[in-house]
This record gives C-alpha cells, structure tokens and sequence, in this order.
C-alpha cells in the first residue's frame, strides 16, 4: 500500500503537521484554492487565519472562499539571493494584506496598486503556498 | 515624584571587540558585566537584579545567573528583540521603584560575525509553531526586503528619496571617524551611498548596517545606590514601550511603535521632542531611522526625509545630534541588536563623555530608542529620556 505522505507530501510538511486546525487551507492549496478566514461576529477578513477574530475578539472565525484577486501594496527583490526573488505585501481584494511571493511577473509589470492573482507554487516542505502573478483580466 | 525617578544608570559598557572568534557567548556577557559593573564602580556582589533578552546562552536568565554565581532577588528575560535592552532599562526601574532590587545588570552579547551570519539577506527558518510560519516562511522573507518595502510605502507615500536616505549613513559615517573602535571609520558620501549595490530594493549596501560580534552591559540602581558612587547621575526621565502588530492583516509599513513608545516616554519625563539635546535611535537601516524620528515628534509624518538630509543629524551642524558613535550603521551592532548600543552612547553624551569631536555642549536631555525584530512582521519598540542631574 502507498504512503499517504509520499502521494500527499504536504500532508508531512513540519509547518502542516503544527497547526492542524490549518489543515483544510492546505488541503484547498492542493486544488488551486485559495481560502480565508472570516469572523462570524463582525464579518471582517483577517490574514493570517486564526481562530479568535484579531478585530472583535469573537471565537468564532470560519474558512471562506477568496477570490484570489488583489493589489500591489509593496514589492522588494532580493538582490542578494541567487537567483533574486521578490517579496510582496498583496491587498486581497477582501481586505487583508498577505506577505507573499510575486512570481512569474516581468520587473516592467510590478508596482504598486498592480492587478495580481493567486498561483500556488509547492514549496521545499511539501505545501502549496499562494503567491500572486500579474493579472491581465482584473474584475 | 514618579517612582522611575528613582532610577539612575550608574554604570555603561560598549565592548571594544568587533570581532571575537576566540570566546564564547557566555564569555562576552561575562565580561560586558564587569566592564559596566567597573564603570559604576560596583562589583559582581553588589547585584541584586538581573535581566537580559533573548541573546543570552539558553535563552533565559538562568544560565548566566549561574555563570556568574549572581545572588539575585529578581530576574527579568524578556526577548523583544533589539529594543530588548532599552525596554530592559524600564523593567528594572519599575523593579526598583517597587522594592524589587536596588542594582539591576542588563548585559548581551554575540557573535554574528564569526558564526558568518547575515540575518539581513539570509532567509529566515521560523519555527514551525509559529502560528504564522505557514505562510510566512513560504515567501522566504528576509529583514533587508521587509525595510527595502518600508523605504518603497514611504517613497510612494511622501516623495522621499534614495538620497534622502543616504543621508543618514552620511551621518553616521562622520561621526565614526571620530570612534577609534568602530568597524567603519571612512566617511562615506551620499554618492558612496548610491553607488553601492542594491542589496533589496530600494536600499544600497550602504543603507543596511553592520554585522559585529561583542556587546555591552548597563547597570541601573536605585537613586540611594547612584548617590553613593563617583559617577555623574544619569536619572532615567521617561519610558515607553509597545508592540506594533500587522493588525489582523492591515499591516502598516510606514509607522512604527514609536509613535506608541516615544508619546509615553515624552509624557512621563514631561519634556518634549524641541527639548532633547542628542538623541540614539535605532539604525538598521536608513528608512528606519526616518520612520522613527517621525513617529518620535521630531517632524512631522512624511517629513522625514527632509529632516534628515544636509547634515541635519551630524553633530555640531544639524538641529539633531544622532547616533554620535557611528550607529548601527557604522560603529557596532552586536548579536545584531542594537538596543543597549544606543543607551550606551545617551549615557557617554549626558555625562560629557562622548568624544570631544561629537559631543554636544552641556548636554542634560537625551533619549535613546529603537524597535526590536521587523518592521512588517510585528515588531516591539522601546524609547527612554535620560536626565543628567
């Protein structure tokens, strides 16, 4: 019988494996989805998720669906790091800014208040983690 | 009279190495003890309180109170990062005002540099229960991008410029040569500065600062105690401290937890920021330390860039004299927090001890101020006024 950890390496991911109450964002990740957490008290989304809402203080956050679209907040590549990557802050459309990866993206294409959208990209551990690309067709 | 009245810092050490590949952590802590226990002039059996952050050898208090066959009534190891041992200074006058000790040691050390570290560049592994490391290790941030972000929001924002930023190592650097022990000594043009290298986007090599091994110690007693000794006295005036968070996720990379510390440490000194003399405040980077003179009330939010260029921090020809050792960006900056570094040299100022080249006529108020870990990832900020009595 096949290990299910060697079908489903993210399922052994260290970061996975601490915070199971995560489990399902990154069960979603591995179809391309990309899920939020939302107060059912005040309604507001925050980022990261967590399970008391950071504005009203409520225990009771869920899973929702997100759209995937957002902005440039800010941008910086690395020069130093071989080959250069850059890192991002991305305004989701629902509100939140995420500390994520533009990838896939001509240099020309990044600057602030730019449309991008979610990819997933596998990362060293076996996680599918969001990273934002430019996106030609904003709503 | 406000119970912090009551504490003074009697005793401050900067270590002279830069470079220390021969001794051990433990060893640089020991020894920044009996310098600035030296500098009092108090000893190892006079130390009834000790604190120290998370730079310490086994991450907690313990293992130096051994070393050191400390026998304490009080310990303190609170990790805030860089800023730890400003915010220290706070803990152990409110210690001594309550009763707690009557002479605290504050010590850190490291060695980045013989460990090859370079936490500017270098991605950084968060621990795996960290509640945010899910994601945010995913984007292999690394503290130079978080600020070079930080310099981009605020060029955006408010027009400020590389050159602008420049300026501030451009500071630095005069002063330094001037500091026997600092890792930098040449001074450096804005053009030096721009010509540099992008090491993150929009920051140059030259805006980002050192990487040493050493450290230093502050010893802060009860005024009884101060009164007693054969040093100038360095009353602590006013303190303020915070943590800056992300906001659920509205995360804001021009301000910083300055604009909480600085107004709570103006008010309990009962000064303001037109009345300080020479101010320490914390240079990682150059943006960090525009950001912060804003968030302090020396300008106006926006205004910092301009506040900081033609030598406006530059000792005995700006209206601010700053970071008169050279800073974090050319002097020192031990185990890669900078926090006791920058009270060290309030201190040097207030008690005319700073050199003849930088020192700022009869200087009596001072403040010193810095954050701890990384603006846009959540970050602690602690600002002191120190009076010389």
């Amino acid at each position: 019988m096949t290990d299910p950890a060697v079908t489903d390496p993210y399922l052994s991911d260290p970061f996975v494996v601490a915070s199971p109450e995560n489990l399902p964002f990154w069960q979603a990740a591995e179809e391309g989805r990309l899920l939020g957490r939302q107060c059912t008290a005040c309604q507001r989304h925050h980022w990261y998720p967590r399970s008391v809402c950071p504005f009203c203080g409520t225990a009771g956050t869920a899973w929702v669906p997100m759209s995937g679209r957002g902005r440039i907040h800010a941008f910086s590549t690395l020069r130093r790091a071989s080959p250069p990557y850059t890192v991002a802050y991305v305004e989701l459309a629902e509100g939140p800014r995420m500390l994520t990866n533009l990838v896939d993206m001509a240099e020309a294409d990044m600057h602030i208040g730019a449309p991008v959208r979610v990819v997933f990209r596998r990362t060293d551990e076996g996680r599918q983690a969001p990273k934002f690309t430019g996106d030609d067709s904003p709503p | 009279m406000h119970p912090t009245h009551c504490a003074y810092i009697a005793g401050a050490f900067e270590h002279p190495t830069r470079h220390a590949p021969d001794k051990s952590v433990a060893q640089l802590h020991a020894e920044c003890a009996l310098g600035a226990l030296a500098d009092a002039g108090l000893t190892l059996a006079d130390v009834d309180g000790y604190f120290c952050a998370g730079d310490v050898p086994g991450g907690t208090p313990l293992v130096m109170a051994d070393h050191l066959n400390l026998r304490l009534r009080w310990v303190d190891g609170s990790e805030l990062g860089g800023c730890s041992y400003i915010a220290l200074v706070e803990h152990a006058a409110a210690a001594i005002a309550a009763g707690k000790c009557s002479v605290a040691l504050i010590t850190l050390a490291g060695r980045p540099r013989s460990t090859g570290q370079s936490v500017g560049v270098q991605t950084r592994a968060l621990p795996p229960d960290r509640p945010e490391a899910g994601w945010d290790s995913a984007s292999r941030w690394t503290i130079a991008p978080m600020y070079g972000m930080a310099a981009q929001r605020h060029m955006h924002e408010f027009g400020t410029t590389s050159a602008q930023l420049a300026w501030v190592k451009v500071a630095a650097s005069l002063h330094a040569q001037h500091n026997p022990q600092a890792l930098l000594r040449k001074p450096v043009t804005v053009d030096d500065v721009l010509a540099s290298g992008v090491v993150a986007d929009p920051l140059h090599k030259l805006d980002c600062c050192v990487i040493t091994d050493g450290g230093g110690a502050l010893v802060v007693t009860s005024a009884a105690v101060a009164r007693g000794l054969q040093r100038p006295l360095v009353k602590v005036l006013g303190c303020g401290q915070t943590v800056q968070t992300n906001h659920g996720g509205n995360v804001d990379l021009t301000s910083t937890g300055a604009q909480v510390s600085g107004p709570l440490a103006f008010a309990q000194a009962g000064v303001t920021p037109a009345q300080i003399q020479y101010a320490s405040v914390y240079d990682n980077f150059t943006i960090m330390v525009i950001l912060q003179l804003e968030d302090l009330g020396f300008c106006k939010k926006g205004q910092g860039g301009g506040f900081v260029a033609d030598g406006n921090l530059v000792s005995g020809r700006g209206a601010l004299p700053w970071n008169t050792d050279g800073g974090g960006l050319c002097n020192n900056h031990p185990a890669n927090r900078g926090g006791v570094t920058k009270v060290i040299e309030a201190v040097r100022q207030l008690r005319g001890e700073a050199h003849p080249a930088v020192q700022v006529p009869g200087c009596r108020l001072a403040l010193a101020s810095g954050p701890g870990l990384v603006l846009g990832a959540g970050h602690a900020h602690a600002t002191l006024i120190l009076e010389r009595e």
